[in-house]
């Protein structure tokens, strides 16, 4: 599809075009639908690799995000200190989505899942209805395996939850993911905390398109989410001017100097990407289109 | 009784419910889920699972991550 296809089909399919006179300066986004959930947010955000629990509360609060993500792992019996991550999110407002990283067959991820929903039910979260499936092919590329991310994405549906599925970005497997009852698939942009942003736009053009159009079996309320390799706030921009929903991330900002502010940036960029995705760009051209009026110049124009 | 524990060897003084071993561990009011040879333990069954010589035991909580 073309740029201006593209463009017309996201104006078409998501909101109407805004009006000038009566629009706020921002208007606000409307809500991820991602199944039975709703997150007014659409950049959802991780919980790893902060430096400390308070650096990590206030990256969140300035990402705006309502949904973060969260490891299941072992309990450290012989730590004294016992502190847990849990009482430093703001349950009452956040739904936690537990993941299941670190499971590379689909056995495994299964358990997992279960055990996040476990402790989630306890908290009264209701984060204890979804799980971000991740099956993973090896610790190196930290890359999906298709064949174990479809099979344990098969058997939690059967067991009730609603399953975002972390995928490469081939509009094959996502299709797949998809037909077995995943609630969104999430393609990678480039490896898990590699920072390389979008590595293959035109891939990740092929899953959305897939997923979104209906010419080609897809619907544009499913909602695909990019998630992975984001390393700075314009790679949020392109994945959401690539059509993308919502945008999942975690080093991009706990390891950048300034996670705070750089959470904040990412949240500018979701909005930016989301508005510029329907705005329409202006078709890509090899020679300028000079922005003042030919008419009435007084200068001598070489050439002519 | 020797059970395995997070993937250690841990010894038990005689026998124990999932509840008790948890009362051990100090976490009986901490958000944890426990596994027993990869079986979920839900914790309605906690008080009633007994655990058995060379059970594999997990004991989980949620961490950061993305």
């Amino acid at each position: 599809m073309s740029e201006a296809a593209n463009a017309e089909y996201l104006m078409s399919t998501h909101q109407p075009t805004i009006n000038a006179r009566t629009a706020p300066v921002s208007p606000a986004l409307p809500p991820l639908r991602i199944g039975n959930f709703t997150l007014t947010s659409r950049l959802v955000v991780g919980t790893g690799k902060y430096r400390d629990y308070a650096t990590m509360q206030a990256a969140i609060e300035a990402s705006g995000a309502d949904c973060v993500t969260v490891a299941v792992r072992r309990e450290r019996l012989v730590d004294a200190e016992g502190r847990s991550i849990l009482d430093f999110l703001p349950l009452e407002r956040l739904t936690i989505l537990p993941n299941t990283a670190g499971c590379f067959t689909a056995d495994d991820a299964v358990r997992v899942s279960r055990l996040g929903r476990e402790i989630l039910e306890q908290l009264g979260n209701p984060g204890a209805g979804w799980v971000k499936l991740e099956v993973l092919g090896d610790r190196t590329t930290l890359l999906p395996d298709p064949v174990g991310t479809l099979e344990a994405c098969k058997e939690l549906v059967k067991d009730g939850f609603t399953v975002l599925c972390y995928s490469s970005d081939d509009p094959i497997i996502a299709a797949r993911l998809r037909d077995a009852g995943a609630a969104s698939v999430m393609p990678a942009g480039s490896p898990i905390g590699s920072g390389r942003g979008i590595a293959n736009p035109a891939a990740i053009r092929m899953v959305i398109d897939r997923l979104k159009l209906a010419e080609q079996g897809g619907s544009a309320e499913y909602p695909v989410i990019v998630d992975a390799g984001v390393g700075t706030a314009s790679d949020i921009v392109h994945a959401m001017e690539l059509g993308a929903d919502g945008v999942l991330l975690n080093t991009g900002i706990a390891h950048a100097q300034d996670p705070v502010r750089m959470a904040h940036a990412m949240r500018l960029a979701l909005d930016a990407g989301w508005h510029t995705a329907r705005a329409g760009r202006i078709p890509r051209k090899l020679y300028a289109n000079a922005s003042s009026p030919w008419e009435g110049v007084i200068t001598h124009i070489p050439g002519e | 009784m020797r059970i395995e524990l997070n993937g250690q060897h841990k010894e038990l003084d005689g026998p124990a419910t999932v509840a008790q071993l948890l009362l051990t561990l100090g976490l009986e009011r901490a958000p944890c889920a426990v596994e027993v040879n990869a079986q979920l333990v839900r914790k309605a069954l906690h008080p009633t699972h007994a655990l058995a010589e060379g059970d594999r035991v997990e004991v989980v909580t949620l961490v950061g991550g993305g």
